[in-house]
């Protein structure tokens, strides 16, 4: 994957292009917004990474330019600002997704990689497969093997959210935002026992686990015969 | 700039100028058409009369022939107030009337005239001290040729209308100077009046921006546009005195209860460069750090938003059903809550119309239930034989819709119920629990921006947190 990020803070940008290299991405750094433009006009790159405060050109008069060009390359919105009009303001802007400042790494690497993979997925398949397990979007059916497996509402979209975004590590965050539509922070984990109850109904009695804790990060659905 | 020179350079007097100017052309205009229409009718009123008194004596003379005339016109003229009349003969010798000293040749030319001329009953005193001006008589006459070459001179004194005349200009040059000098008065009065007012209220705002945000305009209380003015200006006042408190209140906070984790954070991190000797106990000590951080981010964020919440910016206020939040949150916190071996229920049948930021209330909503599922938890689940349980509740309650969550857990003293709303207050019991003691006040603050409150009772056993909200109007859908 391809990666340009535009950031004014020297340090934060050397940091990130360190870290995606270190993860085996390629990763470019720009540091103000006209660079940042130049670079993105001309740079084949999978995803962008723009802080919204840049000198000489703004982040969202950035992507703002890059989307009247139809460039549709997804961008990543970086910001210190992390309120909801915030976020909704950066996505109408042209951006596809928002993270608010200070981030963690792994956080933001997840959502990298989702936003990379999103053209030409399978968000528009009606039927999503991992393995044996099967889910229909429009039957609303779930089963593994020959065995129906019954979901609670939330626990599909739950499971759907996770196996469109299989082989990805998928944050506790955007299980959130994506499934639940809260951006706020609650102040327990209650994304762990949703996960571990959904876990119990499609993983119980099988041997091989399909839906796995990535430590520190996050959750993957994930066929590990592969 | 002297007193003076500030008082000419205000609007008011500026105002006071114009409007002077204008009302003294209008006076001096209705003045002179006033004078100079009077006169004309004076003049009308002569000509009327002469005309009259001639068509009689020469009726007279024709009737009576120069005799009768003479009579007639000697009768005449001897009445007190009497018109002016000569009567004279072809070659100018006077027959019968009351004037002399006329201006010569006046009676070679038939018709109308203005003339001096005197009286002849006032011709003895000329020269008298007391009458020096009795040539200074001015008469409109008309000269009539009679048939048989007699003259007759009808005529009328016209120093009345002259008198008038001037009576009326007098006036108006009195008023006008009285205008002038009255609205200069009164003008220099306003202006100094509203330029004290306006310099009072100059005074407070140099000392507001010195940096005393308490201080208000005057108001003089008389509800005209200045006591407007300054009326909206201390709403405004009042308005950034509360936003400055609220910004003040939360740096002091920052300062206060965010250098406890951050000295921990650092002592923490000094401790493992000093005494760490393996790697594995240079990541744990790392790992401790990071998560430290994370728990000071979340303060942070907790933090600003209940300042944005109390300072009254609340984003996007839509209409929505309280009741459907009411089941979301219940829905994400219940396999939390069974985990813990605590029975959630959400009761929430009938709509609970609400207009307002649904992420916020959201969140406030998160953070009772969060509260009740950490103080309800029983190590041993069995104790007292009571199955733990909290109840979430979205009901319509008059014009209000209320958000409750009831737990019967331990509760909170009635007297510490009020303070737990504070930032940063934990009771002492509830020390060694996870969180930022922030959850209560941001539900507060929402609670608040939403014009509603935030009520803590007495649940027999437990605690029943009720979020009170204004109800909205009827939802579209659902």
């Amino acid at each position: 994957m391809r990666l340009l990020i535009i950031e004014d803070d020297r340090d934060a940008a050397d940091y990130l292009v360190k870290a995606f290299r270190e993860v085996g991405h390629i990763a470019d750094a720009a540091h103000d917004g006209e660079d940042g433009l130049a670079m993105a006009l001309d740079g084949e790159y999978d995803v962008l990474i723009v802080d919204r405060m840049l000198p000489k050109r703004d982040g969202l008069s950035l992507i703002g330019t890059l989307r009247a060009k139809k460039i549709e390359t997804p961008a990543l919105i970086l910001s210190a600002l992390g309120q909801v009009d915030d976020r909704v303001k950066g996505l109408r802007a042209g951006g596809d997704d928002y993270l608010p400042k200070p981030y963690s790494f792994s956080e933001l690497l997840a959502r990298v990689e989702v936003l990379s993979r999103r053209r030409g997925s399978r968000g528009e398949d009606t039927v999503l497969r991992v393995g044996d397990l099967e889910l229909d979007r429009l039957s609303h059916q779930v089963r593994r093997g020959a065995e129906e497996i019954t979901l609670q509402p939330r626990e599909f979209r739950l499971l759907e959210y996770l196996m469109k975004h299989a082989g990805q590590v998928v944050t506790r965050t955007m299980l959130l935002e994506n499934v639940w539509d809260y951006h706020f922070d609650p102040q327990t984990n209650v994304i762990d026992v949703h996960i571990s109850r959904l876990r119990s109904k499609i993983d119980k009695g099988f041997s091989q686990p399909l839906l796995h804790t990535v430590r520190g990060a996050g959750y993957m659905v994930r066929d590990g015969a592969r | 700039m002297t007193a003076l020179g500030k008082l000419f350079r205000t609007t008011t007097f500026k105002l006071t100028l114009v409007y002077l100017t204008v009302f003294a052309l209008f006076a001096a205009f209705l003045l002179g058409y006033f004078a100079l229409n009077t006169r004309r009718l004076i003049t009308e009123q002569i000509t009327d009369t002469v005309n009259a008194e001639i068509t009689g004596l020469s009726e007279q003379y024709r009737l009576g022939g120069i005799r009768q005339l003479v009579i007639v016109v000697d009768a005449r003229a001897r009445r007190p107030g009497s018109s002016l009349y000569l009567v004279t003969t072809f070659s100018g010798e006077a027959l019968a009337g009351n004037v002399t000293a006329l201006q010569p040749g006046i009676l070679d030319n038939p018709g109308w005239t203005e003339t001096a001329y005197r009286r002849l009953d006032e011709a003895d005193n000329v020269g008298h001290p007391e009458h020096p001006n009795l040539h200074d008589h001015q008469a409109f006459v008309r000269v009539f040729q009679l048939p048989g070459g007699f003259r007759l001179l009808v005529g009328r004194d016209l120093d009345e209308r002259e008198r008038l005349y001037h009576i009326i200009v007098g006036a108006g040059r009195w008023s006008i100077a009285i205008v002038i000098v009255l609205g200069l008065a009164g003008g220099l009065f306003v202006t100094r009046r509203v330029l004290r007012r306006v310099d009072a209220m100059t005074e407070t705002t140099r000392t507001i921006m010195a940096g005393d945000l308490g201080g208000r305009l005057p108001v003089a209380g008389t509800g005209d546009e200045l006591d407007r003015l300054a009326e909206n200006l201390n709403v405004m006042l009042e308005r950034i005195e509360a936003l400055m408190h609220g910004l003040k209140e939360v740096s002091d906070n920052i300062a206060h209860d965010l250098k406890t984790p951050l000295t921990r954070l650092r002592n923490r991190t000094e401790e493992a460069l000093r005494s760490a000797k393996s790697e594995g106990e240079y990541r744990a000590a790392l790992e401790s750090t990071i998560e430290e951080s994370d728990g000071l981010i979340a303060t942070f964020n907790a933090l600003l938003m209940i300042a944005r919440a109390e300072s009254g910016q609340a984003g996007d206020m839509l209409a929505f059903d309280a009741a459907e939040i009411a089941n979301d949150i219940g829905e994400l916190y219940e396999p939390l809550a069974e985990e813990k071996g605590i029975a959630l229920k959400v009761e929430a049948g009938e709509s609970a119309p609400v207009n307002g930021n649904r992420e916020l209330i959201s969140q406030a909503l998160a953070n009772l239930v969060d509260n009740a599922i950490k103080y309800t938890e029983r190590p041993d689940k069995s104790v007292d034989g009571v199955t733990p349980e909290i109840v979430v509740r979205a009901l319509n309650d008059g014009n209000r819709v209320l958000l409750t969550v009831a737990d019967n857990g331990p509760g909170i003293p009635e007297a510490d119920r009020g303070r737990v709303v504070e930032r940063f207050v934990r009771l002492e019991q509830s020390r060694s629990k996870p969180g930022s003691g922030l959850g209560l006040s941001l539900a507060s603050a929402v609670a608040r921006l939403h014009g509603g409150e935030l009520t803590l009772e007495d649940n027999h056993p437990g605690l029943k947190s009720i979020i009170a909200l204004p109800r909205g109007g009827p939802l579209q859908s659902t």
